[in-house]
């Protein structure tokens, strides 16, 4: 009788296990990644024959290169692609801890682009640099908060769907920055740089302080310490959480759940507004409605991939730069010679691998076993 | 007695989740043509042993004989086609299709609706049930929709028959039909077991009583041969008394007085209806009646989470100020001073977040407190110190999350945090629904604590036995009017009984020749 049940006993066990030790947690990621990374290296031999270790060294060269001159310049722009989109994920965290799902950031940025723009092109020679710059941050804030919090008026009065709307206004913001663009233009074939030449060069431009990227840096450093401090410490970011949570909790509680949903996106859109001006006044210096480079989106998956954590968002969005900055070193490396797509199929078994150990981290599996002394790690759900 | 064969026999089953052993060298047997009922406190093992059964969990040791041979239950496929069938306590069915068609899903082949429907009449007629197969399920009772799960597993040609806390959601009178069915199946041959802690519905029910502690099997009892308190013993493993105390109330001096109190919900449903009545300090005021007579819209429109359509609440100060609640935002009434604790029916879908741990619980209530913009976590802690100490809540420690804990601790994680409030009213609504025997005498205890402290209690209850010794004065609802208000000494369940059918409670006055 006992063999036969041994036979019958299905093949996999999966059951809920309880919050593991951070230690064992990092080491399952760890593991995920590590076999992500077997799993491409195993791809890029069979499928491009090149030699994976090869593919491996341009991709980490791609961020930290061995050569002293194109380190300042390839390390420096990575961080600052890092901040970037640091700074996006920040801005969606607080809404989607009370899971208010806005997917506007993309928008809620270009319209702080749009407003820093249009504060330099009106102002360059009528007004002193400090003003321009001061009206620039003010304007691309509140645009992006104004941005934000449209769709959250609408969710707290008529209960619309939050994340169809903060799409909309992703088109409604590209096009208006398209409209803006054609009349900048003129009849250039591209808008160049504002105030890009005499005699208002470099007119509404932020301070540099060391190189071009640092004071974005700075500023995402900043913001990412005090989102850690609003959520964690505020009574504002508790209240987020238990909104989060429960409705019904928090209106039990006195807690004004439409005036919440209001405030926070307020604020998510102004990070967003000031992110809009760390791009075209800080950075980029120009405007067109592909600028933000659909990192309004992908801080969305930033902040999932963190559980939401400001500083663990900093890891993602250093794992994802650094895999784009080396994806697009592969496609134009001359030895390599392959096209931007492949690598970017080796992002996603990356990325998919890092949310797949989520699986493993929450659940266990064990194999049929032989004999009873077994000893299992699952909780009581 | 001549030697039966059982229908299930487990035999000595062992299941253990990480560090916990939820079943330890279990015995079991089930027989057909009888009602057996599984009796244990929360946390003894008894859902993971019927899980067992049905395929959902798989023992890691021990083994199962369905009519006296041995089979392996790896799925509730399985435990289907050994005919094997559990009612769960949250019902999984698709709200948007019909009883019919729910009951259909997942057969074999095509889908016939209309031969399903008339089997289900069938079935319905042979065993007494009620139920419109063309029913949407949104439409459907919580009673019916336990018919519909229970005509689920019938159609599926199940002759063994699970049913976990099936009581726990119905009403006395629903109880009642509900039982009435199962007796029809037990005499039709049937093994029935059902899962409860209830004493007296195991003594109304059954045949055959075991008994499960802490993960092991105590024995079983022929249900004709014992007494609520033996097996209460048995249960909890030393004596427990089982009498509620109701101390004298202390200079009771009006607390709320509700006047002309009419209510509607979202939907514009009248729930309640020109409801007056007064609420005293030091007193415990029970709420009877059927669920969804208004008790929920009661309690919330003191709270001032409902909207009042017209009526006034008042609230009595100790130096005789008088406040109108009416119109008051919750955190209003908070600030004037007025002092109510709101214990809700659904834990943790409105008293607690499950996610966060008991400190964090306990800053809810308080978080709002000191000038500046971040919260004070010390006070907090020290909070659930003192709940966890006090209340004898078991928990690892005041970090881990309340969703972790159990049933019972997670109630008095919630009562101890309002009482900590240092309340002036106390509302409760169902606050031991779904606890055992201990945690529920602990809930007593508090109560009348708070009630000698000078506390005005109101307390909703859905246990009429319970209302009766512990409340003070019982306020019966009927269909969102008061139907009448009884002593407490006085009461007589019949009469509560008759009184939570009658609108208005006029008709009481005839009847009771």
């Amino acid at each position: 009788m006992k063999t036969s049940e041994r036979k019958h006993e299905p093949l996999l066990h999966i059951a809920a296990r309880e919050p593991l030790p951070w230690h064992w947690n990092l080491l399952i990621r760890a593991a995920g990644i590590l076999a992500a990374l077997l799993l491409c290296a195993l791809l890029t031999w069979v499928i491009t024959e090149k030699n994976p270790i090869e593919f491996a060294v341009t991709v980490w060269h791609a961020s930290f290169p061995a050569n002293p001159a194109q380190f300042r310049i390839s390390f420096w722009s990575m961080l600052h692609d890092l901040a970037i989109l640091l700074m996006l994920s920040l801005a969606v965290t607080p809404a989607f801890r009370m899971r208010f799902w806005n997917i506007g950031a993309e928008g809620q940025t270009l319209v702080g682009c749009l407003l820093t723009a249009i504060c330099m092109r009106s102002m360059a020679g009528n007004a002193p640099n400090w003003l321009i710059i001061l009206c620039s941050t003010l304007g691309a804030i509140a645009a992006g908060a104004v941005w934000g919090v449209i769709p959250a008026v609408f969710k707290a009065r008529f209960g619309t769907n939050e994340t169809l709307f903060t799409l909309m206004m992703n088109y409604i913001a590209a096009r208006l920055v398209a409209y803006f663009w054609v009349i900048w233009k003129g009849p250039r074939s591209a808008l160049g740089m504002i105030n890009g030449s005499e005699p208002v060069y470099q007119v509404g431009w932020l301070p540099q302080i060391g190189n071009e990227y640092l004071l974005n840096i700075l500023i995402a450093a900043v913001c990412a310490l005090l989102m850690c401090v609003y959520l964690y410490q505020s009574k504002h970011g508790f209240e987020l959480s238990v909104v989060g949570e429960s409705q019904k909790t928090a209106s039990y509680l006195g807690i004004r759940v439409g005036w919440v949903t209001v405030r926070t996106m307020l604020l998510s859109g102004a990070i967003c507004g000031l992110t809009g001006l760390m791009i075209t006044a800080g950075h980029d210096h120009t405007i067109d409605e592909g600028i933000v480079r659909g990192r309004g989106f992908t801080a969305v998956m930033v902040s999932w991939l963190a559980k939401f954590n400001p500083l663990y968002m900093i890891l993602a969005s250093f794992l994802i730069v650094f895999l784009q900055h080396g994806a697009k070193d592969i496609a134009s490396s001359n030895t390599i010679n392959i096209n931007e797509s492949f690598s970017e199929i080796l992002i996603g078994i990356i990325l998919f691998s890092i949310i797949g150990t989520e699986f493993f981290i929450r659940y266990r599996v064990r194999f049929r076993h032989h004999g009873a002394a077994q000893k299992g790690g699952l909780t009581h759900v | 007695m001549e030697k039966r064969v059982p229908a299930v026999r487990m035999i000595d089953i062992t299941k253990t989740f990480g560090h916990v052993t939820a079943n330890n060298h279990v015995n079991l047997e089930i027989y057909r043509g009888e009602i057996l009922a599984l009796l244990g406190e929360n946390g003894s093992g008894k859902t993971t042993l019927m899980n067992m059964l049905s395929g959902i969990y798989y023992p890691d040791s021990g083994s199962i004989e369905v009519d006296g041979k041995p089979v392996v239950i790896d799925s509730p496929k399985t435990a289907f086609s050994l005919g094997i069938g559990m009612i769960h306590q949250h019902f999984k069915l698709v709200n948007v299709l019909t009883a019919a068609e729910n009951i259909e899903l997942g057969g074999k082949g095509r889908l016939r609706i209309r031969d399903a429907a008339r089997k289900i009449d069938e079935i319905c007629a042979q065993y007494g049930f009620e139920v419109d197969p063309n029913r949407k399920v949104y439409d459907m009772s919580v009673s019916e929709k336990q018919t519909v799960e229970i005509i689920k597993v019938l159609y599926r040609g199940a002759d063994i028959l699970i049913l976990d806390e099936p009581t726990a959601v119905l009403t006395p009178q629903e109880t009642e039909k509900l039982f009435k069915v199962l007796r029809n199946m037990r005499n039709n041959g049937k093994a029935i077991v059902i899962i409860t802690h209830k004493m007296n519905e195991v003594l109304a029910i059954s045949d055959r009583v075991a008994v499960l502690r802490k993960g092991e099997y105590v024995g079983d009892l022929e249900t004709a041969e014992t007494t609520a308190s033996e097996m209460t013993n048995k249960m909890v493993g030393h004596a427990i008394k089982l009498n509620i105390d109701r101390p004298k109330p202390v200079n009771p001096q009006p607390r709320i007085l509700v006047e002309g109190l009419t209510v509607r919900n979202s939907d514009g449903v009248l729930k309640l209806k020109d409801v007056s009545f007064e609420a005293r300090s030091g007193e415990i005021l029970g709420i009877a009646g059927i669920a969804g007579s208004g008790q929920k819209e009661l309690l919330e429109s003191i709270a001032g989470l409902q909207r009042v359509e017209s009526g006034s609440i008042v609230y009595l100060d100790d130096d005789g100020t008088r406040e109108e609640l009416v119109g008051k935002a919750p955190l209003e009434i908070q600030h004037m001073g007025v002092h109510l604790s709101f214990v809700p029916e659904d834990r943790l879908g409105m008293g607690l977040v499950g996610s966060m741990n008991i400190a964090d619980n306990m800053m809810l209530r308080t978080y709002r407190e000191g000038p500046h913009l971040f919260t004070q976590r010390a006070n907090p802690a020290k909070t659930a110190e003192q709940v966890v100490r006090d209340l004898e809540v078991v928990t690892p420690s005041i970090r881990t999350p309340v969703r972790q804990l159990s049933g019972g601790n997670v109630q008095k994680v919630l009562v101890g945090r309002e009482i900590v409030s240092a309340p002036k009213v106390l509302l409760t609504a169902y606050a031991v629904r779904g606890l055992d025997i201990n945690s529920s005498y602990t809930i007593y205890h508090l109560l009348n604590e708070q009630k000698q402290k000078g506390v005005a209690v109101i307390y909703v209850g859905e246990d009429l036995d319970v209302l009766i010794q512990l409340a003070d004065r019982i306020l019966v609802l009927c269909d969102g009017q008061v139907s009448g208000i009884v002593k407490g000494t006085k009461a007589k369940k019949k009469k509560l009984g008759r009184l939570m059918t009658t609108v208005g409670g006029k008709e009481d006055a005839d009847e009771d020749k």
